[in-house]
Order: C-alpha cells, then structure tokens, then sequence
C-alpha cells in the first residue's frame, strides 16, 4: 500500500474489529434505516411530479384559485417536501445520529492512543 | 435555457449604457480581487490552497455552494425559459432543488469524511489507487470541461451584449479577459479567494433577485395570481401556465423531458466542483449545515425564478425577449431594463457576469486540483511529491485550463449553454455518481465495477449526445437548424432525446454492477476502514491551524 496516500502510519486502529462490534453495526443499522426510506420516498414523490407532468397536462391545468393550477401547487408541494426532509434530516442527525457517532468515534481516538 | 446569445449581435439592439455598465462591471472586479488578494495572505499548505484550509463555517459554504450552483444556466437560463416556455421552465427549478436531497442524505457528510481534496480521494479509497484515480480524473476534467464551456461561452454573449459589442472579435477579447480575470483569482486566492468571489456573488445574486420580485409583484398589487394573468395577456394564450407547452409536442419529447429530470436531479451529486466544496469545512456535521444553508437559498431563489420568469413574460413579452439578441437568455436583464431603466439593468448584468466569473473559478480550481492531486502527485509521482511542488503543478494546471477555457469559449461563443449543462450534469450522473453511492454503500463493490461503471457512463453519454439531435438534425419549425451544425445536410443523428441520462444513467449503474460482479477483489480492511470513518468521522481530516 506504499502508494496509498490515505494510509497513516501511525494510525493503528482496528478499523475490522471496530466494523464489527455491536456499536457500529447498530449505527449503521440506524443511518441507512432512516436515510434509505426518505431516499426512495422523496426521489418517487418527484417522478409522481415529473410523470403527472408529461402525461396529465390536464389534470395539471385544472384551475383551484384564480389562476392557480394543480400544476402550481403540485409544483411549489415539491419545494415544501424538500425543504421538510431537509429540517426533519437535520434534527434527526444533530440529536440521535451524531451523539451515536461521536461515541464510537470517541472511543477509536481515545485505543488509538 | 434552450438558446444561447447568439454570436452575431446587430449593434443596434444593445439595451442600457455601457458606461454604466462597465463601472459597475469594474467596481465588482476591483473589490473581489481586493478580497481575494486578503484572503490569499494565509495560503500556506495544500490543505490551504486546495480546501481553504477547510476553515469556513457551514453557513459561508452554504452560501457559497449556492453560489458555485446558481450559475448563468439558472440565473439567465430558467427565467428566460419561464418566461417564454411557462410551466416547463419551472420544472428546471424543481429538479435542480430536489437533487439536494440526495447530496444531503447519501453523499455530503460521507464524502468530508473520508476524502481530501477531491472526489477521486473518496473513490479510490478502498479500491487500487492508480486505475481509479485516473478514471475519477478524467470523469472530473470532463465535466468540468463542459460545464466551463458553457459559462465562457455565456460570458462572451452575455457581457458583449451589455456592454454593445458586435464584432466577432470584440467577443473573444471579452472572453479572453474573463478567462484572463478568473485564472487570477484561483491563482492568487486558491480556494479561499474563490469561496469569497462565490459568497459576495451569491449575496448579489439573492439581493438582486428578490429586490426585482418584490417589484415585480409591487406592479401586480402583491397578487400572484395577477402576475400570470399578466403572463396570459401577454403571450395571448393560456398554455404558459400549463405543463408541456415545450415538451408536449410527441410522446418522444416527453420521454426527453423525463430523460431530462432524471439527468437533473442524480447530477448535481456527481459534479465534482460541488463535490469539492463539502471538504472546505472543518467537520462533517458543518457539511451538512453546508447543503441545508444552500437548500434554503438555492430553494428561495427557484420560487423567485417563477416570479421573475412569468413577470418576464407579463411585462417584456416573449416576442420582445426571442427578438432580443441574446434571445431566451435575455429575459432577466430585459426585465430589470423594464423596471426601473439604465441603472438596474447595470446592477443585474454585473451580477449575472459576477455569476459567470465565480462559477469559472470554482470549476477552474476543481479542475486543476483534480490534476495536480489525482494524476500527477497520486499517479505520476506515486504520492512521493511535496505539498509544494503539489500545488505548484495546480497553479500551472489552472493557467493552463484557463487558456483552454478561453480558446473553447471562443470556439462555442455562440452554442447553446443549456446544451453544454445538461451534458455535463449527464456525464455527472452517469459516469460519478454510481461509483460514489456503490463505494460508499456497497460492500461487494470493486475496482473492475468501478472502472466499468466510470468509463461506461462516461462514454455512453458522450457518445449519445454526439449522436442526438441537439448535435445534428434538429430543426426550427421554419425549417432552419436548431443544432449545433448549421447545416441541414449534414445529419447523423439517430438516438431520438435530446438528453442522455435516461439510458447513460442505469448504463452507468449496471456497468458497476456487472464489472463488480465478475471481480472478486475486496479488501476486506480497506472497506473496515472507510465505512467506520465515513460514518463516525474518525481519523477525518483536520482543519489547517492556520495564525
């Protein structure tokens, strides 16, 4: 690995052994339990958009206020979502998955020494 | 964001003053280089010049990742499409803002974690350095390129325009300085210059939008719903408001459109000068504070796009603003001329150029670390280079993409921006971002995925484009070329859309797959140790002490 500029030296942490105790396994569990669902959820609310969009132009047109269409709504809806995963992320990952992290990565520094 | 400003601009047409615009052109370039100049006294390390010394705050590289994002395509290209197109130029505002989220979920927070510089650093982690660091590169210097192009080429259009320039060599000299302009700022303030350039721009950009929406709705008695009626009296039909009014020609424009999303909304976590900007900030946690601050305000500038664009539309009219030299580009500055005259149209050009000039210096500094860290001190010299002689070799390497940036805006002074940018999104979203998403989260994953998956994007894409209508073939309803070659004889088309992504992009993750697959390297340490520190931020890389 002598080309491998990531490689520290002094860094001699048992990065196997850290991948395979309960703590991590269990954050891991965590992350991709809450970060793949929202994925899969907003990515198939934006082809909902995209599809009504391309093949239901009317449904689209249809007028809810003065000249304020499905389109509009359904369009300014997918600034809200967004703009809600983003707050309900954060809050998420500054309370329950940071302080997790912060352990595991607390306890690495401090058998590292 | 279908046209350009065309190359040949009658010198009759020019709107505004010169004079003024020019001094409010200068003023700007005076005060950041002033700021950059400052900035650059505490470059001292690679870390500095590479990832301003990854000292800013999630906050100032929010803001700066607008800045870096919002470029001439969104800022000249999404209102004048509002304005002309309705409905369908409020779908490039959505798929662009929703592509966030995949950058704040899946990749921003990762990516600080485990890489240094550049998105190769990420990608090679735990595969073989050399292979993958050259396809990371070559994936790098490609997008960067398209992307450039597109803004030099807006850049020679756009200020030509406003400052009454016709000739043809007039142009290029316009683009020779904003090439000769933004090479100096990466030169003189690395990475640290070139986030203040973005930050101030971004600040101007959100003022100068907003203070013209208000005014906009002001004329409208606050009613959005009067503003479109402005927009149906205007172009004399209600179509604008409705969807697919462009796309709804035939079912192949609208599987185009939905190839146009897609490309859309997996690109912008692929592009490597956004990608770039999450390592300028001392931890993960501020890389995530990074994507929500630019959530906020690239998400408030698309709602003024609809604003902006349909007031466009109201008040210019999309006769006037197709008529315009500068074409569908045309529309934002037409409507600050509108507004309230000379001076206005002054502030908003010098913004859009402002726009133009940080966004060229932020692909430059990409582009250029992507070299002199992946090729020549990782793959040339094997890692055994000093941090000096390292950013030497970018310094070199970004005066040399400045030249080739500058004769390319030449040579596609003219072309259609929209069509450099969507490519470049599509080569991100083919070739990038499958090895990112299988690197970070696919345990099997390997060199031979990662190759496949990189060339096979990169080259699907490519290829697609060259062989799509928007290269040749296509053409206006009156019978004129709508390609790049003018020549209606000349037609070799034969893949139908417009844009790539909906085939290049599953190419690109199959191709992972498949390569993947039939290896059976896996270094099972490597993997140990880039999941634990991508995930719990150990051993990631500091912020430089500087002081």
């Amino acid at each position: 690995m002598s080309n491998d500029a990531l490689d520290r030296t002094e860094d001699t942490t048992d990065y196997e052994a850290v991948q395979a105790s309960a703590e991590f396994t269990e954050l891991r569990r965590k992350f991709r339990a809450f970060v793949f669902p929202l994925t899969g959820g907003f990515l198939a609310w934006y082809f909902l958009y995209v599809a009504c969009a391309a093949f239901a132009p009317g449904f689209m047109a249809h007028k809810l206020v003065g000249n304020i269409n499905v389109g509009l709504i359904f369009g300014l809806l997918q600034f809200v979502t967004t703009f809600a995963i983003t707050i309900y992320y954060v809050r998420w990952a500054d309370r329950v998955f940071d302080p997790a992290a912060d352990a595991i990565a607390a306890k690495i520094e401090k058998d590292a020494r | 964001m279908s046209a350009t400003f065309a190359a040949a601009l009658p010198a009759a047409t020019q709107v505004g003053s010169p004079a003024v615009n020019i001094t409010i052109f200068a003023i700007f370039v005076v005060v950041t280089i002033g700021i950059v100049l400052r900035a650059s006294g505490t470059n001292k390390t690679a870390a500095d010049y590479y990832a301003g010394g990854r000292a800013f705050t999630g906050r100032q590289n929010g803001i700066a990742i607008s800045g870096d994002y919002l470029s001439a395509a969104s800022f000249l290209g999404i209102i004048g499409a509002i304005a002309v197109n309705g409905y369908d130029g409020f779908l490039y505002s959505i798929g662009f803002l929703v592509a966030w989220l995949v950058a704040l979920l899946l990749v921003a927070e990762l990516l600080r974690n485990t890489g240094r510089f550049t998105m190769a650093d990420v990608l090679s982690f735990r595969l073989q350095q050399r292979p993958v660091r050259i396809a990371a590169a070559i994936s790098t210097l490609v997008v960067s390129f398209f992307y450039l192009l597109a803004q030099m080429a807006g850049a020679g259009g756009l200020v030509s325009l406003l400052l009454g320039i016709s000739s043809t060599a007039g142009q290029n000299l316009v683009i020779i300085l904003v090439g000769v302009i933004m090479v100096g700022y990466v030169l003189i303030g690395g990475m640290k210059g070139t986030t203040w350039v973005q930050i101030i721009k971004a600040t101007l950009l959100i003022i100068g939008s907003f203070v013209m929406a208000v005014w906009v709705l002001g004329k409208y008695g606050f009613n959005i719903s009067n503003v479109f009626q402005g927009a149906v009296n205007s172009s004399g039909s209600e179509a604008v408001l409705n969807p697919m009014k462009q796309y709804g020609k035939s079912v192949t424009t609208k599987i185009d459109f939905i190839s146009l999303s897609l490309a859309l909304v997996l690109g912008t976590a692929g592009l490597p000068h956004v990608l770039m900007r999450f390592y300028t900030v001392p931890t993960s946690k501020e890389a995530r504070k990074s994507v929500e601050w630019a959530i906020w305000i690239i998400g408030g500038f698309y709602i003024m796009t609809l604003i902006l664009g349909y007031g466009a539309g109201a008040l210019v009219g999309s006769k006037t603003i197709l008529a315009a030299p500068g074409k569908v580009n045309s529309a934002a500055p037409l409507l600050a001329f509108e507004l309230a005259g000379t001076f206005l149209l002054g502030i908003i050009a010098a913004v859009a150029f402002a726009t133009i000039l940080a966004v060229v210096a932020g692909l430059t500094i990409t582009a250029s670390a992507s070299f002199a860290h992946d090729v020549y001190g990782q793959v040339i010299k094997k890692g055994q280079i000093s941090a000096d002689s390292e950013v030497r070799v970018a310094r070199i390497s970004a005066v040399v993409i400045g030249l080739v940036a500058i004769v390319g805006g030449i040579f596609a002074n003219g072309q259609n921006i929209a069509f450099l940018v969507a490519l470049a999104f599509a080569i991100a979203a083919s070739a990038n971002l499958p090895t990112i998403l299988y690197s970070l989260f696919w345990k099997r994953f390997n060199t031979r995925g990662a190759l496949y998956s990189m060339y096979g994007g990169l080259i699907t894409a490519v290829v697609l484009i060259i062989f799509s209508p928007v290269v040749s073939g296509k053409k206006n309803p009156d019978g004129t070329s709508a390609a790049m070659i003018k020549d209606v004889g000349i037609d070799f088309h034969w893949f139908p859309l417009d844009n790539p992504g909906l085939i290049s992009i599953p190419v690109g993750f199959l191709l992972g797959w498949i390569g993947t697959v039939t290896s059976r390297e896996f270094n099972a340490r490597k993997y140990a140790e880039m999941e634990v520190r991508s995930l719990t931020g150990s051993g990631a890389e500091k912020e430089v002490a500087n002081h």
